[in-house]
């Protein structure tokens, strides 16, 4: 009888949503066995109630020490409940923090480990599914027979839940280490002039752009539309927009009416931002490119020459 | 400050990459290679924390990694290390490798990319920091020392931050914007001949997984507009229209 365990997070005192969809893939593949969430804080019990309602299992892992995010600490707990309760998979969010403490717990379990997977198969061994080179190609991967396997899961593949209401055990277990790592605070987002989320039109640009003076033509574009322009990750790691422009999960979510993707590639870590919004084109000169997979309009070429054409024939249409 | 630095040498994503015939493998025609992306700022982080503290920077590579190892120590690596294994995109292989062969190596401080650009597991720099048992820090975008200590920044979702101080020796993994990587200098490229890259032979076994295949992702959403920037502008306008938005 297989043991699914997955790993709750919690951010800003609220239960992130990858906790349910850790517990919607381990309904999926628990057969006759069970699905049971750890959650792990000082006061976690409304977080547990929550969780109980996908779970065959809620074990509540409750101590002062634990109320702020620790992997030494955090892996520490789990590995004692571990060692008494013998999980089969373990399954944690492919986030910050999951991914910092998954290989930890998989060097101390011996276990395997597979990151970021959007797929996982347990009918005939082990095998699970991922994206590699940012969302170009899939990669199935066998994985060795373990007693324990750990993976970190996607955010936004499993969505379809089950209704349980599971039991919520609390696990007895303390933090028997002392860190070597000491959490100070958290750090707000930075805000800026412009708020991206509320725009109803973001030009965003990205690598393609090619250098910081090329910004203007996106700025352009932007001012004939009436909107905002973002970015992805390499133009704001180059410094050529501010971070509160920034789309994608490591900054803003946005869903505007138009979302015109520039020189963009795609990877997921930006899709994740921008997926939602109600009309996405894309122009990028690679026909791989991940973004025409997500875009509901793509133009594969320059942007260099697309955009001066759209901007003259907009100043047309302005007068 | 001793520091180790990983350094991958990676197939950018942005060159052609195709499958190969046999399924399980990427074509080699079309790849271009370069250092990984997130390793481009691991090492510039490396020489700058020696600039301003003292030390010795050293450089880890692993498979075919000469060209990668070679720019490191011309940005202002001291030596590097090769370590000629294939760790068939494992990389528990990897991380191991790189434990074994570092075993005789005084550091203080190992830095490291925060994901590779090729198979994106950012799991290298945890994984060893794991097995090594020393504290460590992943997708650090500010860091700064301390006696004994290293106070680090690190990156959360949304916007959000975390700091955290860890006890040295430790491992870190960087984002990406972290500092603006150097380029290589002429003089640095002939400074880079004289310094030692070393082999070190390690065996550490079979890994956990074994691929089974690689293919395309089956969703091509897009409806692409064809034609020359004149039509392509037309049909973009037209789309805008329809939709009221112009």
């Amino acid at each position: 009888m297989m043991r699914v365990f997955a790993i709750a997070e919690i951010k800003e005192n609220t239960l992130d949503e990858s906790s349910f969809e850790l517990l919607n893939l381990a309904n999926c593949i628990k057969g006759d066995g069970t699905c049971e969430a750890v959650v792990i804080g000082k006061d976690v019990s409304e977080f547990a109630k929550e969780l109980a309602k996908g779970a065959d299992k809620v074990w509540k892992i409750e101590d002062d020490a634990l109320e702020n995010y620790n992997p030494e600490l955090y892996t520490d707990v789990l590995l004692q409940l571990f060692s008494k309760e013998k999980p089969d998979i373990v399954l944690l969010p492919n986030t910050s923090r999951g991914l910092e403490m998954a290989p930890k717990l998989a060097v101390e379990l011996n276990a395997p480990i597979v990151t970021d997977i959007v797929n996982l198969d347990v009918s005939n061994g082990v095998k699970a599914t991922r994206y590699i080179f940012q969302g170009k190609l899939l990669v199935d991967v066998f994985v060795k027979k373990s007693e324990t396997y750990v993976f970190t899961v996607r955010q936004g593949v499993f969505k379809e839940g089950m209704e349980l209401s599971g039991e919520i055990i609390n696990a007895g277990v303390k933090p028997k280490i002392t860190p070597r790592r000491e959490f100070v605070r958290i750090i707000e987002p930075e805000v800026g002039e412009v708020d991206i989320t509320q725009a109803d039109i973001i030009v965003s640009v990205g690598r393609g752009i090619e250098d910081e003076s090329n910004i203007e033509l996106a700025e352009e574009l932007t001012k004939l539309l009436g909107g905002v322009v973002a970015g992805s990750r390499p133009v704001i790691d180059s410094g050529w927009l501010p971070k509160d422009r920034q789309v994608g999960i490591s900054g803003k979510t946005v869903k505007p009416k138009l979302y015109l993707a520039l020189g963009i590639s795609g990877a997921f870590q930006h899709v994740m931002g921008m997926k939602d919004s109600e009309l996405i084109i894309a122009v990028n000169k690679d026909p791989e490119a991940p973004i025409f997979g997500v875009a509901h309009y793509g133009v594969v070429g320059d942007l260099f020459d697309i955009v001066p054409v759209l901007i003259e024939k907009l100043k047309k249409i302005k007068g | 400050m001793n520091i180790i630095v990983l350094a991958k040498h990676a197939v950018d994503p942005e060159s052609e990459i195709r499958v190969a015939p046999d399924g399980k493998s990427i074509e080699e025609k079309g790849l271009v290679y370069d250092i990984n992306d997130w390793d481009r700022y691991a090492i510039e982080e490396a020489i700058r924390i020696k600039e301003n503290h003292g030390g010795e920077v050293v450089v880890v590579g692993v498979g075919y990694s000469d060209d990668t190892l070679r720019k490191c120590l011309a940005m202002g690596a001291d030596r590097a290390i090769k370590i000629p294994i294939d760790s068939k995109m494992d990389p528990y292989v990897t991380a191991l490798a790189i434990k074994e062969a570092i075993s005789s190596e005084n550091f203080d401080l190992i830095i490291a990319g925060l994901m590779s650009q090729d198979y994106n597991y950012a799991l290298i720099g945890s994984l060893l920091a794991s097995m090594l048992d020393l504290p460590y820090a992943t997708a650090v975008t500010s860091l700064k020392l301390e006696d004994g200590k290293i106070r680090v920044i690190r990156e959360l979702e949304g916007g959000y931050g975390e700091e955290n101080v860890l006890t040295l020796p430790a491992l870190i993994t960087v984002q990406s914007g972290i500092n603006e990587p150097r380029y290589v200098s002429i003089m640095g490229i002939k400074r880079a001949r004289k310094k030692e890259l070393k082999e070190i032979s390690v065996d550490v076994g079979e890994g956990w997984i074994e691929v089974d295949k690689i293919y395309t992702p089956p969703v091509r959403k897009a409806e692409i507009i064809t034609g020359d920037p004149e039509k392509v502008a037309e049909k973009i306008i037209q789309i805008l229209k329809d939709r009221g938005l112009i």
